[in-house]
């Protein structure tokens, strides 16, 4: 075992870890921890763009993107926080131009910008340019350029290390803490892929930007390794996640792959059709039809199929159109995922419409943060020295349904603040806290326990259990039923996962073993999103309730907060249980405990979300 | 060793697309296993789809057959670059290479990229490579104060380094390279793609600098024009061209 001390050190080298790494790093003596190699980030996979109020080229303000990322999160954003993210996104946006990212250029040399989903001129009137762009490649422009600059200021990171567990100076899965009363992190506990040696790493401040988890459902656009890693060992550590009802499902994945083909397709001009070649969209969004927010396109799509219009041999996909586009046009704003549809379904989309349908992309919900990312192990106290930026987190500024490109932008701006509140606090915190005593007891044991166990289950049986229950049952619709259906396979298949083994039993790059603990946290993560989901008895963003398929403002106006703790524990998560968030859930060995959050409103009040 | 898998029966209906046996000959190395330093091949036959590519059927394999088979993968659709390797003789990336394009009649075979030390299976030790990335100083330089808005480049100035933007450090290139294969000292064809990225770029101003890194004698000189990076790039970036390009902003100092 080594044991590594540093100010700061970030989990997770995607946009979020490496924004915050470049604040941090000089500022405080800083590690990047990384189960991946840097550039290999889901970061990368990003297309479309980042939207920010630049008005070059046609008139536009933070004002109205402030508006529309609160309507298009259906009004659970926290308010105070989407105006800070669109205020900043100017200057994040400028940020990443001088770090040298690559941008498509006006003809007059300025960033270029294009339409993008949910963002419009003054609030809702008509589709506005806002997403600053390269090609179909923004995000991979905004992970290379951000390890440029991490390169460039001689960022220090361990590459293929796998966090596996957090510290800190309580035990709040056991420990009543009270309000007000000091919380401290202290380290990680991280394996080494290549030796399979275990690293402790102390520090004053740690910030987690591991990314999703979009691997608990079967047809996605993330890769496999977005396992919800982050966000998993919050919860076991006693944190709560907020709002892991609310993921959302990307209008155009690739038929059958999940391949994400961006929104820019359709920001660039191309159209949704059902088998009869019809527009659907003008039917669901009159005003903005193919460019509404992601939720209702992907419900719309989803009930074109439903209802028998859906296209090819199964009628189990529709149509996205961008046959009536110049070629050159589409070489030039689309190239990536025209190559998809030709490499991996063998369509040109110069002359046939590419089959697409809903792929699970993001998940809203996360480790709940303030705006500087400090992370809250309720729903009012911060662990100090503990922040979370990116997709683990939520700040909240995606609401029930976050807009296409604000993903991008939230890493940016977020990343930032947390990197740059990280390292202030390291530089004021005094000497590292002491860790407990056998800091990597907890992960030595899992993963001697997975090791030795001679015999069992295939982990990959258990996986693909769990992602066919999760698209089954709580993907675009969701019914009591259905969730109840989810979380009864996930019972089954938690109790199942006591008996997984893995056939490698080495310690040199061991995959094998790493896919197995993996799976641990996928499990957690499903097991939370189903019961936050069942508890929600209303349809808001990206959560759609068939039996109750209205919002229902008067009782869920409010975040969701779930918290594991032990079946010994009080059911009252926080002190502050509201009437339709005192759910508890109880599982083998433990149990799952919602409480809520207010949603913080400054100048908008909720109205009816149409588009 | 030989394992067959049946197509499990719970496989659902793949609609027209006909499925098919497919068998891959793979490279295996693991130090920890009783060969010891010598590498062993392995043959596995599998079931696959008509889309199906060949990192599914190295899952196939690793999830239904042989839990040690160790490789590198994430996105699985070519754009984070984890997982070139070398399949039927040539550099690829596994997720964007659909089995029935490689002639799956035969067996596929199925071996890490050359030139680089072989960590387990089909895993390389990449440091070697991203050590000549970071050398030629692969980031925006420039001096003067910071404008107050965004720099300005025309479309034509931002389309002369477009190609090279495209590069995903998976390393197909360089591990293509005879040059680089009796050379590991050589930069290699992605370390001078990443220096061309921003040599042209009409922003920088460090072109200058890098071109003299390069100018060393395991610099773009050793270039020996075989193409043989340009055909492994899953990005399609023609790397030959921008190396060429480097060898001549070096002789005319134009860039």
């Amino acid at each position: 075992m080594q044991t590594h001390q540093y100010d700061v050190v970030i989990v997770g080298a995607g946009g979020a870890g490496m924004r915050a790494a470049l604040e941090a790093s000089s500022q405080a003596r800083t590690a990047v921890i990384s189960k991946l190699y840097p550039t290999r980030s889901h970061t990368g996979a990003a297309q479309g763009g980042m939207c920010a109020a630049l008005a070059n080229v046609e008139e536009d303000n933070w004002e109205w993107h402030t508006f529309d990322t609160i309507k298009g999160g259906d009004y659970l954003v926290d308010q105070d926080a989407a105006e800070i993210m669109a205020k900043e996104a100017i200057d994040a946006v400028l940020d990443l131009e001088r770090m040298g990212l690559p941008f498509n250029r006006t003809p007059e040399g300025r960033i270029d910008q294009r339409r993008f989903g949910g963002h419009t001129r003054n609030h809702g009137e008509a589709a506005v340019r806002r997403a600053c762009y390269a090609a179909d490649r923004t995000g991979h422009m905004i992970l290379q350029t951000l390890y440029q600059n991490c390169v460039k200021q001689d960022v220090e990171f361990f590459n293929e290390f796998y966090v596996l567990d957090l510290l800190t100076d309580h035990d709040l899965t056991t420990e009543q803490v009270e309000d007000g009363a000091e919380v401290n992190a202290t380290g990680v506990v991280a394996y080494d892929l290549a030796t399979g040696e275990i690293h402790v790493f102390q520090a004053k401040a740690i910030i987690f930007a591991t990314g999703g988890a979009g691997k608990i459902f079967k047809t996605t656009s993330n890769a496999h390794t977005l396992t919800g890693d982050g966000m998993a060992l919050a919860y076991r550590r006693g944190l709560p996640l907020e709002d892991m009802e609310f993921f959302q499902f990307h209008p155009t994945g690739l038929a059958g792959l999940g391949i994400l083909l961006s929104e820019a397709a359709r920001g660039e001009g191309g159209i949704l059709r059902n088998a009869d070649g019809e527009r659907f969209m003008e039917r669901y969004a009159p005003t903005i039809k193919d460019l509404a927010p992601r939720d209702i396109v992907a419900r719309s799509m989803a009930n074109e199929v439903r209802e028998g219009r859906g296209a090819g041999p199964n009628k189990d996909y529709v149509l996205l159109d961008l046959t009536h586009l110049e070629p050159a046009h589409i070489d030039a704003k689309l190239p990536d995922i025209t190559e998809f549809a030709r490499t991996y379904l063998g369509i040109e989309p110069y002359t046939e419409p590419v089959p697409v349908y809903p792929t699970a992309h993001y998940a809203m919900g996360g480790v709940p943060t303030n705006v500087d990312g400090e992370v809250l192990r309720d729903g009012r106290n911060v662990v100090r020295g503990l922040y979370a930026a990116g997709e683990v987190a939520c700040v909240s500024v995606h609401g029930s349904n976050r807009l296409g490109t604000n993903s991008l932008l939230d890493i940016n701006v977020f990343g930032k603040r947390a990197g740059r509140a990280a390292a202030a606090y390291a530089k004021t915190a005094g000497p590292h806290r002491e860790l407990p005593e056998n800091p990597a007891r907890r992960v030595v044991e899992q993963l001697e326990e997975m090791r030795d166990r001679p015999d069992g289950e295939r982990v990959a049986d258990v996986r693909r259990a769990l992602q066919e229950t999760m698209d089954a049952n709580a993907q675009v619709f969701r019914t009591g039923e259905s969730l109840h259906k989810a979380l009864a396979d996930i019972r089954d298949l938690q109790k199942r996962y006591r008996n997984v083994s893995v056939q490698d039993k080495g310690k040199l790059f061991n995959t094998d073993l790493l896919e197995a603990i993996e799976l641990g946290f996928l499990l957690d993560i499903a097991e939370v999103t189903v019961v936050a989901a069942l508890n929600r008895k209303e349809s808001r963003g990206g959560h759609y309730r068939e039996d109750f398929p209205q919002r229902d403002d008067a009782h869920y106006m409010l975040h969701t907060m779930a918290y594991r703790r032990p079946t010994s524990a009080p059911d009252v998560a926080d002190g502050h249980v509201t009437g339709f968030f005192d759910h508890v859930e109880a599982f083998d060995g433990y149990k799952v405990v919602l409480g809520s959050k207010p949603v913080t409103q400054t100048r908008y009040e909720p109205m009816e979300r149409k588009y | 060793m030989t394992a067959v898998l049946e197509n499990p029966a719970s496989e659902p209906a793949v609609g027209a697309v006909p499925s098919f046996e497919v068998t891959l000959r793979i490279r295996r190395y693991n130090p920890e296993s009783v060969h010891g330093d010598e590498a062993t091949w392995d043959e596995f036959t599998v079931t696959a789809h008509g889309t199906d590519r060949v990192l599914d059927a190295l899952h196939k394999i690793k999830w239904e057959l042989d839990g040690s088979l160790t490789f590198r993968r994430s996105c699985a659709h070519g754009v984070c670059g984890s997982d070139a390797m070398r399949i039927n003789g040539r550099n690829r990336l596994a997720c964007k290479t659909l089995l029935k394009d490689v002639n799956p009649d035969k067996p596929i075979i199925v071996e890490p990229i050359k030139g680089l030390p072989v960590v387990k299976d089909l895993v390389v030790d990449m440091e070697p490579f991203f050590a000549s990335y970071r050398e030629i100083m692969p980031f925006l330089v420039t001096t003067g104060n910071e404008p107050s808005r965004e720099r300005i480049q025309s479309a034509e100035d931002r389309a002369r380094f477009d190609d090279t933007t495209k590069c995903i450090l998976c390393a197909a290139c360089t591990s293509s390279c005879p040059v680089f294969w009796t050379d590991g000292q050589y930069f290699g064809p992605a370390a001078i793609v990443n220096a061309h990225r921003f040599i042209f770029d009409s922003r920088d101003e460090g072109a200058a600098q890098r071109l003299e890194i390069l100018n060393d004698k395991e610099g773009v000189w050793r270039c020996r024009t075989t193409f043989n990076c340009t055909e492994a790039c899953p990005r399609g970036i023609e790397v030959t061209k921008a190396i060429q390009e480097v060898k001549r902003a070096m002789i005319t100092r134009a860039f």
